[in-house]
């Protein structure tokens, strides 16, 4: 196996005197799809927004493409990362939030251009050229000029894919980006994340309660219970025989009639 | 006579029509110590809220105790403080600017008010994804956060413009030559007040309706989500 593309290595976070990861090793390796699942509290989207710096770390060391996220090296130290590091580190990463978080006052093509031209100055030729085949990818080369309030739920988190992807991160970070939807409207944006995941390059880790999706999309599936790993392994194992008692537990109870129905959607739309 | 305009003291109506013209030319005074006055407190309270958001006491604290200590003493005091003993440490204004200094200075605490909760009712989401997509600080508050937070802000903001004009003729103490100052002046020369100072309170009103007007007709003009950009 190649060198891990994301590497957590006993990772402490608190908030107060909660600890939410307890000394977290976790590792994923280039082009390698990963979803996480696990209960309410568990610490999910705190993996995630770490690796996106939006949350700081209390302990340990984070690697994302060999180098530290959250500290640079000074003669030969570990130290506290400036700025600057976290802006070039940034860079390899985008995410997609569960509640979208399209910038309200744009339009959607402006939601896709601001960033590129600001961040990787782009020309705004280049970037409106970029928009404009994201957003066909995504399925919405005729919404370019609307206002995010004037789209669906559905349409707007594939908005928020595309602008994610208009940085071309080699690591993408899904935060339940279905969670939010109408059922009838989750198909449309699992459909775009599963064209995501066939290109080979792309890292991702996916936070998911569609398990279904999970089973089809993933090389593995990380079972996370009280700010730890419990289980992991292939989904077609995780979820066929799951071997830790809480695993079991959890699969039980999230079996859900809903996400078979979200997948017939999505396949019929697709 | 005032502005070398003559008042005609035959009749009521004669007069009433004769010190218009004066009135008036102080009601001028009083918008441009209003817009003035406004102006400095829109940007005075908008670096005010900035610096209460920062992020290091150091800075934050000096804003909050200036705020604070301003919104606590009376405008009157500001004023004085200002006209009598600026000019003792060699800084002397002109009595106009003084009192929209004054002014300014006041209102700022109130309007850093309104901006901070303006600029926190902004979705933290947004300056979540603004720093996944590798925004600077900078460019996140001045293209992200701020034209979502002003349309929020436009009518308490207003709300303010309609107060600062209705305390202009405060600066009448420092002999700023504003509406209510003027129609004094007219009714120490002539005995009557009643006729100038009702005329004031009429145009006032006007004003006031105007303002209000004003400050509605932009909050509807203003999409609620914010003001595009270009
Ligand atoms: N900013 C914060 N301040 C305090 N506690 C927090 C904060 N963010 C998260 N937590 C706590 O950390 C724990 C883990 O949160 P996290 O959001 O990572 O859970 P999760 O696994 O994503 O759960 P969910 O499925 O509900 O999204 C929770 O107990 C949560 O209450
Ligand atoms: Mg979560």
């Amino acid at each position: 196996m190649s060198e891990p593309i994301i590497k957590f290595d006993k990772v402490v976070k608190r908030f107060g005197s909660v600890t939410v990861l307890n000394e977290l090793d976790f590792s994923v390796s280039p082009g390698e799809k990963v979803t996480i699942i696990g209960p309410s509290g568990s610490g999910k989207s705190t993996v995630l927004r770490i690796l996106m710096t939006l949350e700081s770390i209390n302990d340990g060391v984070v690697w994302v493409d060999g180098e530290p996220l959250w500290h640079e090296e000074r003669g030969g130290k570990l130290q506290a990362a400036s700025e600057k590091h976290m802006h070039r580190m940034r860079e390899k990463l985008g995410m997609v939030f569960q509640q979208f978080n399209l910038f309200p006052h744009m339009t959607v093509r402006r939601n896709l251009t601001e960033a590129p031209i600001r961040v990787l100055k782009l020309s705004k030729k280049e970037a409106r050229e970029r928009a404009d085949r994201l957003l066909e990818m995504v399925g919405l080369q005729d919404q370019a000029d609307k206002y995010p309030h004037q789209l669906s739920g559905g349409q707007q988190q594939r908005v928020g894919i595309a602008r994610a992807c208009a940085m071309r991160p080699r690591i993408m970070l899904f935060d339940e980006p279905t969670s939010a939807l109408d059922p009838e409207l989750v198909g449309e944006v699992l459909n775009v994340i599963r064209n995501l995941a066939e290109e080979h390059d792309l890292t991702m880790l996916l936070v998911t309660h569609e398990m279904q999706f999970a089973r089809q999309i993933s090389d593995r599936v990380c079972f996370f219970d009280r700010g730890r790993i419990c289980e992991e392994g292939p989904p077609s194992e995780l979820f066929s025989e799951p071997k830790e008692a809480r695993t079991k537990e959890f699969l039980r109870a999230v079996v859900d009639p809903d996400s078979a129905k979200g997948e017939k959607q999505a396949s019929a739309e697709g | 006579m005032l502005f070398g305009i003559h008042w005609d003291t035959s009749s009521d109506l004669a007069f009433a029509a004769s010190i218009l013209p004066i009135l008036l030319r102080g009601m001028v005074i009083t918008i441009e110590a209003t817009v003035l006055g406004f102006f400095i407190a829109l940007v005075l309270g908008l670096v005010l809220a900035v610096l209460k958001a920062a992020p290091t006491r150091i800075v934050s604290w000096p804003a909050l105790v200036v705020t604070e200590f301003v919104r606590d003493t009376p405008l009157l005091v500001q004023l004085f403080f200002l006209y009598y003993v600026l000019p003792e440490y060699g800084i002397v204004l002109p009595a106009f600017l003084t009192g929209a200094l004054a002014l300014g200075v006041q209102y700022s605490a109130y309007t850093s008010e309104v901006y901070r909760a303006g600029l926190e009712a902004v979705n933290r989401g947004q300056h979540e994804a603004a720093r996944a997509l590798n925004l600077t600080t900078t460019r996140t508050f001045t293209h992200i956060v701020l034209p979502q937070a002003v349309p929020r802000v436009i009518p308490a903001l207003g709300n303010y413009l309609v107060s600062i004009m209705k305390d202009v003729p405060v600066l009448s103490v420092v002999t700023v030559l504003e509406m209510l100052n003027v129609a004094k002046i007219i009714g120490d020369r002539t005995f009557n007040y009643m006729i100038p100072l009702s005329m004031v309170g009429g145009l006032y009103l006007i004003l006031t309706i105007l303002a209000s007007a004003g400050v509605r007709y932009l909050d509807l003009k203003l999409p609620k989500i914010g003001i595009p950009l270009k």
